[in-house]
Formats: structure tokens, sequence, C-alpha cells
């Protein structure tokens, strides 16, 4: 630090007003420590969630300047690190609610407290503005809003000023948590239908560019390809008050200059490190690594059954049984994923998602199985990957070739630029065999079955298709997880998985992030983001 | 003399049209015969088959490819280039945006690379086979075989991270600067402008090392293309006749021969200011300059077809500025070269 003797004014204003903040302090002095410098792999490019388009970097915009009815609280695991608590549910705008008519109609009491940043009352006409945009711009929202059991704006009513109610069409447990996901953000809707035109009532041009929220920080610059800053907002009092007064995120490509950013101290957090970089930080000691597995996450090895010989269950059990867990997870993962075969039992004992598979390397049972199949001399096959994700997926995929190669398949390695890879393997469903990584934001294991074991749904890659899978998950989907019937459905689902391995899951992966020693208050969430709102800087 | 030059660059400018008119139909049919689908891309995450053809609709995907085109050139022909999906701004503003950054990077890396590299060819072409010689073979042998990413995370290994002596790597100003007001978009020269010296020296301390990362790898061809001009323009009759007439030796070298050997050196020199403006894009994510090289590596992994045809021909319309530019000094410099082909 002691090349930059000086800093320079700092002006951290939208492109309006100028308001010049330090003037020569010399960088020893409280300059930085209110200050996070963050560094990020890739950039934001909207500020508006409901855009069509919008990144996934820039969901973390929505979490900071956007308050939602509800939010998850944090939890501490056993290694110190800090993540989000899917079981928990914590009241942010909504200072409470209630539910009734059997579970179909939830009424929300909106926070006196909550305001938006032009200090006016956030009332339920805005949350309804808001919700009825989510449902009505179509694509990524709806989508999400539809997993809450909330597709029309009929469904969202405004009682009067601060009572908000939802009506769902049949109780879902998935309602109340899907509230505290990105998308169901509250809008200023008073500023944002002033923007408003009449092709785009939806003010989508305005909030594009321009925040209107009420959220614990504002975005006051954005840079396109370079950085955006937000600042606190201090008359936010909807949680403890945030700890640093104004967070700068670079956008620095190069996961090397990254690194060496950090290591030098010239950045404060670096988000999402790759694996490698992560164990490296860990033994040099100088750098805290803060990071959990990804809930209801999974990189696995999918195998689609529309391609032969993949339709035979025996010959999917032993490429479960031929690949090299254990490599995987020191070479590919650098040891930051949860193990994810080994299971005792071919029954699961309790319903806890994910959990280890009954499979474990053994070549022995792999060749018997094949031999059973038909193929005592092997096959020929394809194993495709997503060129986007080459630092965890060519390593993984070159094990798995040598270690099949074992048995006698021959595999052929097919690399997939990223853009095209949602349209091969999730659209078209077409790679034989390939890595898929969903991520469930909703953590119920019957959530990540309706997804990835459902036919036809988006992340069941492998064309699976199975009577008693469609059947049970919707029943289970939106069943109270007290019902006496959850249980016992939820471990016949996972039961099925383990059975007929359509996806063979290789670890579940971590969610590291990089820090200095005096940077506290760092969480893991489900949505991958930065959420600056509990950090602090010593 | 001066009219007729004025109608020989209209003409060249004129015969330009049906390249630019031919790069925008190669451009608009390449985007498309991407294997990604821009629709499937920007639906999002958890887009199903039903959100995924809303997006198509929404982005006029839908329609044919003639009906598309023709929409395309009606807009280009009102000065619209179309807005970029994944940053939602129109792809003029993000590349006028962008291509200062790149410009600067550019201009700076070349004038460096010019500055060593042409007086490195002439000493070597004056006294082959010395030790200047042997230096200009290595720094050419070294820049052409040495990748711009090695050579830019070497210098941030050295320079940044043991040393201590450059700044952070992080684009185009550090953290703690603001921007200078912009008129060029050039930071040195808006900080001049703003008679702000401290910005001043801030952006040209950022500017170093992808600046010499940059040089180190143009000044390849131009040395050799100086070496082997001066080579043949030393070694001709007219330098003999100089020579004999007793000429001293710097009015035959900067008069007679370099003026000759200047041809060669600048169209090379046109050649590679253009493609190092477009193709750095392993220097700016190295550096994490905001250029417009990875601007357009991020619209083409997006498919972000509006993005990417508006960077072809962008880069198009500065190729030909580039080269009638070239052309025109050329004729300056050497009378035997007419603009008229």
């Amino acid at each position: 630090m002691q090349r930059r003797k000086f800093l320079k004014t700092l002006g951290l204003a939208s492109s309006a007003s100028v308001i010049p903040f330090l003037k020569y302090l010399p960088a020893s002095a409280a300059g930085r420590s209110d200050t996070l410098v963050v560094v990020s792999g890739s950039g934001i490019n909207s500020l508006d969630l409901h855009r069509k388009g919008t990144n996934r970097p820039s969901y973390q915009v929505t979490v900071n300047i956007y308050d939602r009815l509800v939010r998850f609280g944090v939890k501490t695991l056993e290694d110190g690190s800090m993540a989000y608590d899917s079981t928990k549910i914590e009241p942010e705008v909504a200072e409470s609610w209630t539910v009734s008519d059997g579970g179909k109609l939830l009424t929300f009491k909106i926070n006196p407290k909550a305001k938006f940043w032009d200090g006016t009352q956030v009332t339920a006409q805005d949350v309804k503005w808001s919700f009825d945009r989510a449902v009505s711009l179509g694509g990524f929202p709806f989508v999400q809003m539809k997993a809450g059991s909330m597709t029309k704006p009929e469904q969202f009513i405004v009682v009067d000023d601060m009572t908000f109610q939802i009506k769902i069409p049949k109780p879902s447990k998935l309602t109340l948590p899907d509230l505290a996901v990105p998308i169901p953000f509250i809008i200023n809707s008073k500023v944002a239908k002033k923007n408003a035109t009449a092709n785009d009532p939806w003010a989508t041009e305005y909030l594009h560019k321009n925040p209107a929220g009420s959220g614990a920080y504002k975005l006051t610059r954005w840079d396109p390809g370079q950085q955006f800053v937000y600042t606190r907002n201090d008359d936010w009092a909807l949680g403890p008050k945030p700890g640093v007064k104004r967070v700068i995120v670079r956008e620095v490509p190069s996961s090397s200059t990254r690194r060496a950013l950090t290591e030098r101290g010239d950045a404060d957090l670096y988000m999402n490190v790759p694996a490698k970089d992560s164990k490296e930080f860990k033994e040099g000691g100088k750098i805290t690594v803060s990071g959990a597995p990804i809930d209801n996450c999974l990189h696995v090895l999918a195998l689609n059954l529309n391609i032969k010989p993949f339709d035979n269950v025996k010959v999917r059990q032993a490429i479960a049984y031929a690949l090299p867990y254990k490599d995987i997870i020191s070479a590919a993962a650098f040891g930051r994923g949860k193990p994810m075969f080994g299971g005792k039992s071919v029954t699961p004992s309790d319903i806890s998602w994910p959990q280890p598979f009954p499979y474990d390397t053994d070549l022995k049972k792999a060749r018997a199985l094949l031999t059973e199949a038909g193929f005592k001399d092997g096959f020929e096959t394809t194993l495709s990957f997503n060129l986007g994700l080459a630092d965890w997926q060519e390593p993984t995929c070159l094990l798995i070739q040598e270690a099949l190669a074992k048995i006698g398949v021959k595999v052929k390695l097919d690399k997939i630029p990223g853009a095209n890879w949602r349209t091969a393997a999730l659209v078209k469903k077409r790679l034989a065999m390939h890595m898929e990584n969903f991520g469930g934001w909703l953590n119920y294991p019957d959530y990540y079955f309706f997804w990835a074991y459902k036919h036809g749904h988006l992340f069941n890659s492998s064309n699976y298709k199975n009577p008693v899978v469609e059947k049970l998950v919707d029943e289970t989907l939106h069943m109270a997880v007290e019902d006496p019937l959850y249980n016992s459905n939820v471990k016949k689902l996972i039961g099925i998985a383990f059975r007929d391995v359509p996806r063979i899951p290789l670890y579940q992966p971590y969610l590291d992030s990089a820090m200095q020693k005096n940077v506290t208050g760092y969480a893991s969430w489900f949505h991958r983001q930065l959420d600056v709102r509990g950090i602090s800087k010593s | 003399m001066h009219s007729s030059k004025l109608i020989q660059v209209g003409r060249r400018l004129a015969q330009a049209l049906p390249s630019v008119f031919g790069v925008i139909v190669i451009s608009f049919i390449l985007t498309r015969a991407l294997p990604g689908d821009p629709a499937v891309y920007f639906a999002g995450d958890m887009a199903d088959k039903e959100s995924i053809e809303q997006v198509r609709q929404a982005l006029g995907l839908d329609r044919s490819w003639i009906e598309q085109f023709l929409i395309y050139v009606s807009n280009l022909a009102n000065g619209d280039w179309g807005v970029s999906l994944s940053t939602g701004r129109p792809v003029t503003e993000e590349l006028l945006a962008r291509l200062p950054a790149s410009l600067e990077l550019t201009l700076i890396g070349l004038t460096l690379a010019v500055a060593i590299a042409v007086p490195l060819g002439v000493l070597a072409a004056t006294r082959p086979d010395s030790w200047v010689d042997h230096i200009c073979r290595l720094l050419v042998t070294a820049g052409v075989s040495l990748p711009t990413f090695f050579t830019g995370l070497f210098l941030v290994y050295i320079f940044y991270y043991l040393l201590g002596w450059a700044p952070s790597p992080l684009g185009r100003l550090d953290i703690l600067y603001l921007s200078p007001p912009q008129v060029t978009g050039l930071y040195t020269v808006d900080s001049l402008i703003a008679g702000d010296r401290e910005t001043f020296v801030a952006s040209l301390a950022q500017l170093i090392l992808p600046a010499t990362t940059l040089a180190l790898f143009a000044l390849a061809p131009i040395a050799r293309m100086t070496r082997a001009s001066m080579l043949g323009a030393l070694s001709s009759d007219f330098i003999r006749t100089a020579r004999a007439n007793g000429l001293s030796g710097r009015v035959i070298l900067s008069t007679y021969a370099f003026r000759n050997a200047a041809l060669p050196v600048l169209t090379t020199l046109g050649m590679v200011f253009s493609f190092l403006l477009g193709a750095n894009v392993l220097v700016e994510k190295v550096f994490s300059w905001p250029g417009i090289g990875s601007f357009a590596i991020e619209a083409l992994v997006a498919s972000d077809y509006a993005a990417v045809q508006g960077f072809v021909l962008a880069m198009a319309l500065l190729f030909v500025c580039v080269n009638l530019t070239i052309d025109v000094i050329l004729t300056i410099t050497d009378p035997r070269v007419a603009l008229d082909d």
C-alpha cells in the first residue's frame, strides 16, 4: 500500500452530480476501512433482474439494492464459514405474515419502517406492481414465480396500504421461500410508473439503468465493463446496519490478475474463486477462504437414455461403478467438493439431499454389469462438456475417459462452446454422455427432482422418464415437509435415483470466496452472489 | 492538384462501399450461422420451452432471415446499429465507449513499437551481422514467438506482484481515481485538457504495462520489414550513385535510402494497427482493459447478434479509413505512388 501515497478525490455519484469525497487522504487513514473493494470475473449488464438477458452477476445488484417481503436467515457452519439458512425465513419489508384459508391465502403486514430511497412509504400497491411485473414480463422471472405457484396478477391483492395478500390455488411449501429469492424484489412503483411509456408499461428501459428501491445499498455509479459502486443507505431500518459504507466492485476478467490483486492486498474480497486458487489461498494462510457446499446442487455425469446403450440400466450402473470419484474430487475439484459416492445402502436411510449414492469405484462390478448387459467388450460413445466451465469439467472428463477405458468403454471427448451448451444439452437434449451442474434455489429434494428427473423438464438432459417419478414429484412438490407422506415419498424418489442413475453424482461443489483477514461477515448464498449487507471491515 | 487529390480520395471511398456492403451481408449470415441460440441464452437460467419462445418472438428471431436482414439494413440506413442484448444499450453507444480505450492503448503501444523497431531495423540493415543485427533478430523472434497473454502476465508478475512498481492491473484508472470529463475519450488527453496532472500521471501509469506488452508483439513485423526494405534500398543503384557523388552517409541514409524504404514499412504499420485494435483481447483480459476486443468476444459468446455485427462493421469501416490514410501518406512520401490504380 506504500506506493499509493494519496487517495484521489473519490466522487461517487451518478452521472448527474459528482460529490467530492476525500482529497489527499493518506492511505493508512480511514479512507479505505469503510470502503470494500471487490473483484469479480464478469460484470453486470443490467440493474433490472426482470429484464430479458440480464446475466447472472447482475443478480447481486437486485439482492443488495432492493428489498423483498421476506429473507432467509444466516447460519454458521462447522468450519466457521457462514451460509444462508434455507429453513429460517425472516421478515424484511413484511413485518409479519399469516397463512389462512387452509394454506391458500398469505397475508403480509408491511413494516412502517420500510421506506424507499426517496423517503416515501413502501406500500402494498408497490408490492403488487412489482409482483405483477414479475409474472407479466415472461422469461426467467415468470418461471421462478411459477415455482412458488404465482402466475397471474389476480393472485396479488392490495387489502389496504399496509396489507398485501397472495392467493395460491393450493397450499404449497414453496411459496414463502420463493418470496425470498432475488426475483420478487419490490420496486418504487410511483417512480417506475412515471417513467413508463405506452410501449413499455413496466418501465423496463428506465429500470434497466436506474434503480428505484428501498434496499440497504444504493447503486451510485455504474461504468459498464469496468465497475459499479454501492453506497450505504443510512436510512435503511429493516435489519442490522451494514458494516461498510461503500463497496466498489471491479470487473477483472483474468483469474490470474484477480489472484494477484488479492494477494497484494489491493482487493478486499474475491468472489467465486476457482477451486485450485482457493486451495492454494488456504495453504498460503495469508488470505481467508470462506465457502460452503452449494445447497441442492450436484455436479453430475448425465447419461442420455434416448441414446443406446444408456437406455439399459445395467450399463448406467456399470458406469457408476467405474468412475474415479476420489481422483475427480482431488484432481478436478481440488478437494472443494463434498463426496457423493460410497453410500452404505441402496435404500436411503433419511431424506437429506444431496446424499452419497451407493456406488464406489469397483471395476470388477462394473465389468460384470457390462457383461450382463451384453457389452462384454465395451462400446464407443462421446462425452460432452461445456468449454465455459472447462476449469473443472475438462479435467473431470479426462479422468472419466481414462477410467472408462479400463472397462472397455471408448470415450471421445466433445468440447462445446459455452453459448451453445444450453441449446445442445438442455433444450435439444441431444448429448450422449455429458456433464451437468443444476442447483435448485429452493432447498427441497423434490424441487431438485422436479427440474432434473421429470420428463421434458429443462435440467433432465438425460431424457429420463419414469411414471412413478412423475407421480411422486407431482404429489410431493407442494406438500408440507411435516406431512407424514413427505418423508416416504422423498425416500422413494431418492431410492429410484440410486437405482436408475440417469444422473451419476460426482460431488457437491463448494462456492468459495477469498478475502483479507480484516473482512468479516461474508456468507455463501444459494444465488451464488455477494450479499454485502452482512459484511464489515476493520 | 489539391482538388484532383480530393477527387481521388472520394473515388477511393466509393470503391470501399461494395466491400462494406459485403461485410454487412457476411457478418449477418455468419452470426446467424453460429451454433448458439440467443433465445435460449437470453431466456435465462431456468427458462422453459414456453419462455424461450416468448424471448424468440420478442427478439424478432422467429422471422425469416431475409426479413431480419431487410429490417437490419433499413435500421442501419437510419443510423441505428441495433441494441446489444446483453448490455441493453445501443451498439453505437457501446462501441463509442470502448473504442477510445482500445485506441489509446493501441496508439501508445504502436508508437512505442515504432520508436524501437524503426531505428533498430535501420541500424541492423546498415550493419548486417553485427551485434545490433543480432539484438534485432532476438527481439523479432521473441516478439513473434511469445504469446501476448504470457508477456502480459509475466510483466504483471514481475512489476506488479513481485516489485510493486506498477499500479494494479485494473483497467484504465486505479480504483480511487475518477475518469476525466469526456472530450476525446482518451484518458491521457482528456486529463490534460482538464488540466488534471495527477489523473494524467495515473492513467499513463496504467498504460505502461499493457502498452509494453502490445509493443513487444507489434515491433517484430515492423523491425523486420524496416530491416528488409532498408537492405533492399541500400543495395540499389541510386544509393551507389549517391555514394559515388560523395554525399554524406547521413544524407544518403535519411533522404535517399529511408524515404524509399518507408513505403512497405508504412503499409505494414497500417496492417499492424488495424490488427492490434481488434485483436488484443488477451491483453485486455489480463489488464482488465475495457476495450473493444473483449466486448466482441463477450458478444460472440452470448450470440449477441447486433453487437457482433456492429463490431465487425465498425472494424471494417476503420480498416477502410486506416488504409485510405496510409495510401494518402504514401502519395505524399513517395511521388511515384498515385492514388488511382
